[in-house]
């Protein structure tokens, strides 16, 4: 039913983007509870700088990256000589790029559903001798799971659709940065290709609408666990 | 042995408190909404941080601000009942119950199936909070408080939320808390009903300062009570044994001063404490013995005090034998009756004017009678007398 290299664009772009959420994760975990709980100096600014990837050109978070993350960047020769991890032209790059790209979505779904939780019920785990890092794990976290859940689900979703970052930073390589975008893009480039498109463009539409459906059944079971008042 | 002394500022709003229990009992802090009572007790249980003070809990030092002395909340293993219960939605009663349990190690005094049967808490456990009346919600919030093994008990008006009904349900349960538990109690309430209850020892609060503590007959006749329960609800709380029940009548002879009261009250027994409170508008002063009257209660005293409660009408305080009650007159009728300190008079009250009005006192032996090590037992004990009682 479908070819090779759509098959390899499918698998590329699905490895691509869990690799990336799954990298953004627990940064984004730790930066919505500082975001929600902390008050701080700068906040703002902060704030602000976070949610810098939704309003920059893709194309210039890419050029950032490579800035920083390319062969000669401090953070990249820094990480080639101690992990011997190359991210420029690879799939951890598109990865690394993707997860930059949505962190600030998956930041924010959490937030929302962390500035949500009654501080009142971490009070009453406290008087009943939980410390803090336990009283995380065991009611502020699964409290605000619907909104991890949201958050990973919509990162994901956006992250399929990455294109201008991935392409600036990891090129577009196939097999190894050629996500489903890029190659619509290269097949668009193609003479010929418009029917190739066309097929990517359907492959696209069929998980975005698998991956939302799936949520929100997800979601519904949560809502059910918690009661209806939530 | 509770001693609490503390001093917190926010803003406009200065906290300066102090209150002292020797033995367990029920604390109440008591006054209108507003005055610092849920600041106080958040400052105890270390949720929030006192600018001056000590806490300190038998032995145990949890605040003390000149040794820099700082227990986190987590580690002072008082428990809480919060006003909103604030149980976790995300678990089921069981879970909740066990929560507080698993956290505090080595100190099995009280174990699940005991809480479990003092509570009526066995049909509950597999639900989840959102599947629970107000009344349930508090039990379970109680139960998950008592599970953490602590060495205090607060509690915020833990039957603020609920209706008459619940209330009266929930009652019970904390009166045998305090009667058989040697746990020490810190009850918050603005209602002067609970507060005759419950209470051991009163605090009463005004904007963040004490204006009066004592016990609960003697918090009843300062006018700075009438300040906060308004002068209708004010009145003389008596304690005193119960002499004889006559079943026909079901009526009970209760000792107060050098006379009797008789009140209306079912399941009396004999040698039994009650609390009665007499509201000073419900009492009529006689200057000589009275006569063909159908009034039920007549006791015999001496004025000791008298001042002026508002715009025509006054206070008047009559010993009647070692015990002191409360009327009020108008001034018209002072004038006529020539009252003056020192004059002897009867105070009259009708028994059903006490419908309400009386109590199940602490009795001092049943506080004594629960050392430390057979807590467990006492529970046990308890748990058994209210299974067969609850529904």
């Amino acid at each position: 039913m479908l070819t090779f290299t759509e098959w390899d664009a499918l698998r590329l772009s699905l490895s691509v983007v869990l690799r990336s959420v799954l990298l953004s994760l627990p940064f984004a975990v730790a930066i919505a509870w500082v975001l929600a709980r902390r008050r701080f100096p700068g906040r703002t600014l902060f704030d602000a700088f976070v949610h810098l990837p939704l309003v920059l050109p893709p194309v210039v978070v890419g050029y950032l990256l490579l800035v920083l993350f390319g062969a000669r960047g401090p953070l990249g020769a820094w990480l080639e000589r101690t992990f011997g991890l190359q991210l420029v032209f690879t799939s951890n790059g598109a990865a690394l790029a993707t997860a930059v790209m949505s962190f600030p979505i998956m930041v924010r779904a959490m937030r929302v559903s962390l500035e949500g939780v009654d501080r009142g019920l971490e009070d009453a785990a406290r008087t009943l001798g939980a410390g803090p890092l336990d009283r995380f794990f065991s009611i502020t976290l699964p409290l605000m799971m619907p909104g991890v859940l949201a958050g990973l689900v919509t990162a994901f979703a956006a992250g399929l659709g990455e294109f201008g970052a991935v392409i600036t930073f990891a090129s577009n390589i196939p097999g190894e940065t050629r996500t489903l975008p890029l190659a619509l893009y290269t097949a668009l480039q193609t003479p010929n290709g418009e029917s190739e498109a066309a097929r990517l463009a359907l492959i696209s539409f069929t998980l975005g609408m698998v991956g939302l459906l799936l949520s929100e059944l997800l979601a519904r079971r949560l809502r059910g666990r918690l009661g209806p008042s939530r | 042995m509770i001693d609490i002394r503390l001093k917190k500022r926010r803003g406009e709003f200065a906290l300066d408190v102090a209150f002292h229990l020797a033995g367990p009992g029920v604390v109440a802090l008591f006054g209108r909404s507003g005055c610092g009572k849920t600041t106080i007790i958040d400052l105890i249980a270390g949720l929030l941080a006192p600018d001056e003070g000590t806490v300190r809990l038998d032995e145990a030092v949890l605040y003390d601000a000149s040794r820099a002395i700082d227990v986190p909340a987590e580690r002072r293993r008082i428990g809480y009942v919060f006003q909103d219960s604030r149980l976790f939605p995300h678990m089921s009663v069981l879970r909740n119950l066990c929560y507080g349990e698993v956290r505090t190690p080595g100190t099995q005094h009280v174990g699940l199936d005991e809480v479990v049967g003092l509570l009526g808490l066995a049909p509950l456990l597999g639900r989840r909070p959102h599947q629970l009346s107000g009344g349930e919600r508090q039990r379970v919030a109680l139960g998950r408080a008592l599970l953490s093994h602590p060495r205090l008990l607060l509690l915020d008006e833990p039957l603020a939320s609920l209706d008459l009904a619940r209330r009266e349900e929930l009652l019970p349960y904390l009166e045998r808390l305090r009667d058989r538990l040697s746990i020490p109690i810190v009850y918050v309430s603005h209602q002067f009903e609970e507060v005759l209850r419950l209470a051991t020892h009163v605090v009463l609060l005004q904007r963040g300062a004490v204006v009066a503590q004592g016990d609960v007959v003697s918090v009843s006749l300062t006018p700075e009570l009438r300040a906060i329960v308004g002068s209708e609800a004010l009145g003389a709380v008596l304690e005193g044994d119960i002499e004889s029940v006559d079943t026909d009548s079901g009526l009970a002879r209760l000792r107060v001063g050098s006379g009797t009261l008789n009140v209306e009250a079912d399941a009396l027994v004999a040698g039994r404490r009650l609390r009665v409170q007499l509201l000073a508008r419900d009492l009529i002063l006689a200057v000589e013995p009275p006569r063909g009257l159908s009034v039920r209660n007549c006791l015999e005293g001496k004025l000791v005090r008298m001042y002026r409660e508002e715009a025509g009408a006054e206070l008047v305080e009559v010993d009647v034998g070692g015990a002191t009650v409360m009327a009020k007159v108008t001034a018209s009728a002072r004038a006529e009756l020539d009252l003056a300190v020192g004059r002897h008079l009867w105070v009259l009250v009708k028994s059903v004017a006490l419908r309400g009005h009386v109590y199940p006192a602490v009795s001092p032996r049943h506080v004594a009678s629960s050392p430390e090590p057979e807590r467990s037992s006492a529970l046990r004990s308890l748990a058994r007398e209210i299974g067969a009682w609850s529904p």
